[in-house]
């Protein structure tokens, strides 16, 4: 079986972003830029499928500019095989990121796709959930664990009030939440070792995908900032200030 | 202009997060909500007394028990003929099902928005709500998941909208229901909770969370934790507060022994009045914080519950 693994390259989630003045966007000249936390973990979970013989190849995607294929090296350097970077602008709608994604999927037939549940750049938590749809395909979203047995996937999905447990047929697009494994590093012979594994290039174009924007992005601003308070001195202050100034309880 | 709200619910009861979305609804024009379940007429009937609903489609059919996402997202394909806009609130379930609803019509999902600008402009959180996106959509159709903590819940008046059954499709059999495990409490749930108190990496342990129930317990609140606290096993998955976990904004938040990481403040940093307790002064939730006190939070916790109780 081989597993597609989907990874978007964003701004590094230790980096306080800065938002133009000009309300124009978010500042990424010269800041550190990483894989999407969430795209780590199901790129994890791929390479730990094939070393547990479930899967014989991992092919790592990427969309978007250039710098993407840092990203894709970056999965391959975990332990995918190959990688397939497909030129677009960065700022591509989930939407056309499901449809080239589905494109992909029909050239490479994969049994399993795996992304991370969410970008933390857009928080939008849509690709997988259209790319399935697109598909036709079966989805377990926000997954905790996931098996791969008899054709079939199970997936523990965080949800609201719990945990819920899933049987998907395959193939189907599974979507991972933050406890589904923990990232390996990768070491430096890894890392070197990445370096030849092929990457193919792919265009929009080529792909037949129409990526016109839906949505027009008209202003992205710093929210209202919140103005820090007063340290008090106990706990009878405290409750005091609760109930006659701040009338909460 | 005419919207559909898809309902959430667990066939017996209405959850309290439609309301909010039937409040952002009706900023947009007429409101239809639709129930889709198992023998969850009763959940209809509240979703009929929901103040300025039209009217309540109920599907009731074996294969929606269980709200997958392969079974939800056709019967509101379907009805999306007769609609403007689909919105449903951006809880687990709405997010895992609308995605799905808008690639069929193809259309560009716009993810837990917090205000209406108008008909077609949305404000809606970016980088964990460290910016605040204005985006217009450019489509005649719309799919939206709303972030319930940003609009007022509609009201439940004594009129009765009519209820229609519709015939929903039949199932996708891509997937299966096997189980759920939900966690058991008396305490009101998180996102909907008037009060929140929240534990971090400084309970120590799982045990000493037993302390922040007492508080909880005089307060009728429920309790939250950190992603640190549970990625340390102290505290179930489900009660994450942040980011990539559940967004709450009650009256009043507590937050005991959690520094105040970026990720943890998206999802409490609407709340109305916020109070920190931490030992370390330089703790950045103190920026953000209404009251804080720089306490052990052993020592304040049962005298808080003490206090509290006379």
């Amino acid at each position: 079986m081989r597993i597609l693994v989907a990874v978007k390259r964003v701004v590094d989630y230790n980096v306080r972003i800065r938002v133009r003045a000009d309300g124009t966007g978010v500042d990424t000249a010269g800041v550190k830029m990483s894989m999407n936390p969430f795209d780590e973990i199901a790129t994890e979970q791929a390479v730990r499928l094939k070393e547990a013989g479930v899967a014989t190849e991992v092919v790592a995607v990427s969309i978007g500019e250039a710098k993407a294929q840092d990203t894709i090296r970056t999965a391959l350097a975990m332990g995918a095989d190959r990688g397939i970077h497909v030129a677009a602008d960065a700022s591509l709608e989930p939407l056309a990121v499901a449809k080239v994604l589905s494109a992909l999927a029909r050239r490479e037939c994969p049994g399993l796709i795996l992304l991370g549940k969410q970008a933390i750049d857009d928080d939008a938590n849509q690709t997988a959930q259209m790319l399935a749809a697109l598909l036709g395909w079966g989805q377990g979203t926000f997954a905790s664990q996931l098996n791969i047995e008899d054709g079939t996937a199970r997936v523990v999905r965080e949800i609201d009030g719990g945990l819920e447990t899933l049987s998907l047929k395959l193939p189907c697009v599974v979507s991972a939440d933050l406890r589904l494994n923990e990232p390996r590093y990768a070491s430096l012979p890894n890392i070197m070792k990445a370096k030849s594994k092929p990457i193919d290039a792919l265009t929009l174009g080529e792909l037949g995908v129409d990526a016109t924007p839906r949505l027009d992005v008209l202003a992205i601003e710093a929210p209202a900032p919140r103005q820090a308070g007063q340290i008090l001195g106990s706990v009878a202050e405290l409750v005091e200030k609760l109930k006659t100034e701040a009338k909460v309880i | 202009m005419r919207t559909l709200v898809l309902a959430e619910h667990d066939n017996l009861e209405l959850k309290a997060q439609t309301l909010n979305a039937v409040t952002c609804a009706l900023a947009l024009g007429r409101v239809d909500v639709l129930v889709a379940g198992a023998d969850c007429q009763a959940v209809a009937d509240a979703a009929a007394s929901i103040q300025g609903v039209d009217k309540v489609l109920l599907a009731d059919a074996i294969h929606l028990k269980h709200p997958l996402a392969e079974d939800v997202a056709p019967p509101l394909v379907q009805l999306a003929v007769d609609y403007d806009a689909l919105l449903a609130p951006a809880t687990t379930s709405g997010k895992n099902v609308m995605p799905r609803v808008a690639a069929l019509l193809d259309v560009q999902q716009i993810s837990d928005i917090c205000a209406v600008v108008d008909a077609d402009t949305f404000k809606r959180p970016i980088y964990a709500g460290n910016a605040i996106a204005t985006v217009r959509s450019l489509g005649a159709k719309k799919v939206i998941t709303v972030r319930a903590t940003a609009f007022d819940s509609a009201p439940i008046g004594s009129q009765r909208a009519p209820i229609e059954t519709i015939e929903a499709p039949p199932p996708a059999n891509v997937s299966t229901f096997v189980s759920a495990e939900l966690t058991q409490s008396n305490r009101p749930e998180l996102s909907c909770a008037g009060v929140v108190i929240s534990g971090g990496r400084g309970m120590g342990s799982g045990e000493s969370f037993a302390l922040l129930e007492a508080v909880a317990d005089q307060l009728g609140g429920a309790v939250g934790a950190s992603r640190a606290a549970v990625d340390a096993g102290f505290a179930p998955n489900d009660t994450q507060v942040g980011q990539t976990g559940k967004v709450v904004a009650p009256e009043l938040y507590i937050a005991v022994g959690i520094s105040g990481a970026i990720q943890h403040l998206a999802g409490m940093i609407e709340s109305r009045v916020i109070v920190a307790i931490n030992s370390d002064p330089d703790a950045p939730i103190f920026r953000v914080a209404d009251y804080g006190l720089v306490a052990d939070l052993f020592d304040v916790l049962p005298e808080l519950a003490q206090e509290l109780e006379q």
